[in-house]
């Protein structure tokens, strides 16, 4: 069984609003796997409900073997669930929100105190046992957020946007802790619109916007696809490019957003175009990333 | 209609709701304890001795021994409905402790039962104290005359369960917390003012006392009264069975109007 999640033509409405469109996918695993798309994209309701917290409209969802739709105590056993909004226990200190929680997983006392323990040492929250969860930054919450879902030792971690809100450093430690997690087997599902997070973090990625897959592919798989080596940035461009169409021997891509322009050709063909313009157009060759496949599938920028 | 028919999914993880209630009033008991301890005391004092000095009653009986049986009554019931009222709509709408509980193997059925068996936890602790209370001070009150007495226990979690039921549908259907006001000025102050613990209420018109009857708190006021004196009569098996059918349709009620609330 290397399979984690398979979802077939998996549909979820609310009332009109069609917030996921028969999307397929599986998830392999151990590996971390990503859901990169804009706010309302579908992604947080994508994720409610391979955790059971949502029906389907239509479609058929398995994780770890088990249909979401008559095996809900026992998929949720084998989970662990980061969600988007911090639901922290905000009646009970940090260790206490850890060891009740463990206790619907129906571990025993020892186990509990053990896990509770393990995770505070490895998220580095251990000092902070007796606090009052609203005395926690931003990025411990987070930290004890994942803690929390770690605590009945789940196959597969399921994390919705899990840094966002946080400061670089912050995100940092966290990415630092989630690869640790791959590195260990723990299956990962992450949600996110950042970019630079689904490239640091994921083996494979499903591009979604409106509901619909864009896109499945590896992060540098859909870089070269989508967009190739690298990208031509030009400032004030837009009235210029007819020109630079007309006086090159091969043809170009580009894409307008407000003053900027991208230009996306190989390698040699950006060389000879950038050579063509003027100083005063500023302009920058850089390496191509996962924002530009976004741009290119969708015409528009993810983070607006 | 899915909603009504399907089987309601309970297991051991309400108990583990439970704990979690516990546990955390375990942590607020420190500094609670001394308001909640005092409260029976004073209201004893004051309603029994202070108020009772200006009332006569025909039957007889110190003002005192005609309000404890209601107190018992009474003070468990707020103490069920604030539990499962305003602390479930705020784990609800506003913590989000139920969509975090809801992501381990506890199922909706769980969560409300959990709360619900808190609630009545909370109003038999409450009940008891006021009963060990009224004990203390008998040599003055005699408001205690029957061993049956210890059977107001059992009332305070037949109507522990009741009242915690109706709180939680109401904490399932509310949007803001400024709703409680109707679950307060509608349905707990007139039950609390029709329900014979504090004025006889013989005394009033026909159609308020069949009004009345329908209320839950009248029937634990009035097993109380017979529990306190003594006087068991078969009155109580139409009191007793009246309490364990709204308690059960409640819960059913609370049971649905959670799963409509918390599945979206
Ligand atoms: N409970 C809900 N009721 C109605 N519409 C919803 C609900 N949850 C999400 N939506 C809608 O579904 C779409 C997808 O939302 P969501 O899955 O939260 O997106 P994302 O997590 O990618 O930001 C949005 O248009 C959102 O407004
Ligand atoms: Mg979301």
């Amino acid at each position: 069984m290397n399979i984690a999640i398979n979802a077939s033509n998996l549909s979820k409405h609310f009332g009109n609003i069609v917030a996921v469109d028969n999307i397929n996918f599986s998830v392999h695993r151990g590996e971390c796997f990503g859901l990169l798309g804009p706010n309302g994209a579908g992604k947080s309701s994508t994720i409610r409900m391979i955790t059971c917290s949502s029906p389907l409209t239509s479609g058929q969802l398995i994780v770890h073997g088990l249909n979401v739709n008559n095996e809900q105590r026992s998929i949720k056993s084998h989970i662990g669930i980061v969600p988007q909004n911090d639901n922290l226990d905000p009646d009970l200190p940090v260790k206490q929100n850890l060891e009740v929680y463990a206790r619907y997983y129906g571990l025993n006392k020892q186990l509990i105190r053990r896990r509770v323990e393990e995770q505070l040492e490895i998220f580095e929250l251990s000092d902070r046992a007796n606090s009052p969860i609203h005395s926690l930054s931003g990025g411990m919450r987070r930290r004890l957020l994942i803690a929390r879902a770690l605590l009945h030792n789940p196959s597969i971690l399921i994390l919705d946007e899990p840094t966002v809100g946080l400061d670089p450093q912050a995100r940092h430690i966290v990415w630092q802790q989630l690869r640790q997690l791959t590195k260990n087997g723990v299956t990962q599902v992450l949600t996110t619109h950042y970019m630079d997070e689904a490239e640091q973090l994921c083996d494979r990625i499903i591009v979604i916007n409106h509901g619909k897959i864009l896109a499945k592919a590896k992060p540098q798989e859909l870089i070269q696809q989508y967009v190739g080596n690298n990208v031509l940035e030009i400032q004030n461009f837009s009235n210029g490019i007819e020109l630079l169409k007309r006086s090159l021997d091969f043809t170009i891509e580009y894409e307008i957003f407000g003053d900027k322009t991208n230009i996306y050709a190989s390698d040699d063909n950006l060389l000879t175009i950038s050579a063509k313009i003027k100083i005063s157009n500023k302009s920058n060759l850089r390496k191509a990333n996962l924002e530009d496949v976004f741009l290119r599938l969708t015409g528009r920028r993810l983070v607006e | 209609m899915n909603l009504i028919l399907s089987r309601p999914n309970i297991s051991i993880s309400s108990l583990y709701v439970w704990q979690r209630h516990r546990d955390v009033f375990f942590k607020i008991w420190k500094t609670e304890s001394l308001g909640i301890g005092l409260e029976p005391w004073i209201v004893i004092l004051a309603m029994g001795f202070g108020l009772g000095q200006f009332v006569t009653l025909d039957s007889g009986e110190k003002y005192v021994q005609f309000l404890a049986p209601g107190l018992m009554a009474m003070f468990p019931m707020f103490a069920a409905i604030f539990e499962c009222g305003w602390g479930a709509f705020m784990r609800i709408s506003m913590h989000g402790t139920y969509e975090a509980i809801l992501n381990t193997p506890a199922s909706i059925e769980d969560i409300t039962t959990g709360d619900i068996l808190w609630g009545t936890t909370r109003a038999t602790l409450n009940a008891t104290y006021i009963l060990i209370v009224l004990l203390i001070l008998n040599h003055w009150t005699d408001a205690v005359n029957s061993p049956y007495a210890i059977g107001i226990v059992f009332v305070a979690i037949l109507q522990g369960f009741l009242f915690s039921s109706i709180a939680i549908a109401f904490a399932a259907l509310a949007r803001a917390m400024s709703h409680f006001g109707y679950l307060f000025n509608i349905i707990v102050m007139p039950m609390f003012w029709l329900s014979g613990g504090f004025f006889p209420i013989n005394e009033l018109p026909e159609w308020a006392q069949n009004i009345a009857w329908f209320l839950p708190l009248i029937h634990s006021v009035e097993l109380n009264r017979a529990l306190l004196n003594g006087n068991l009569t078969l009155n109580m098996i139409g009191d007793f069975f009246w309490l364990a059918i709204v308690a059960i349709a409640f819960y059913a009620i609370a049971l649905v109007l959670m799963r409509r609330r918390l599945i979206v």
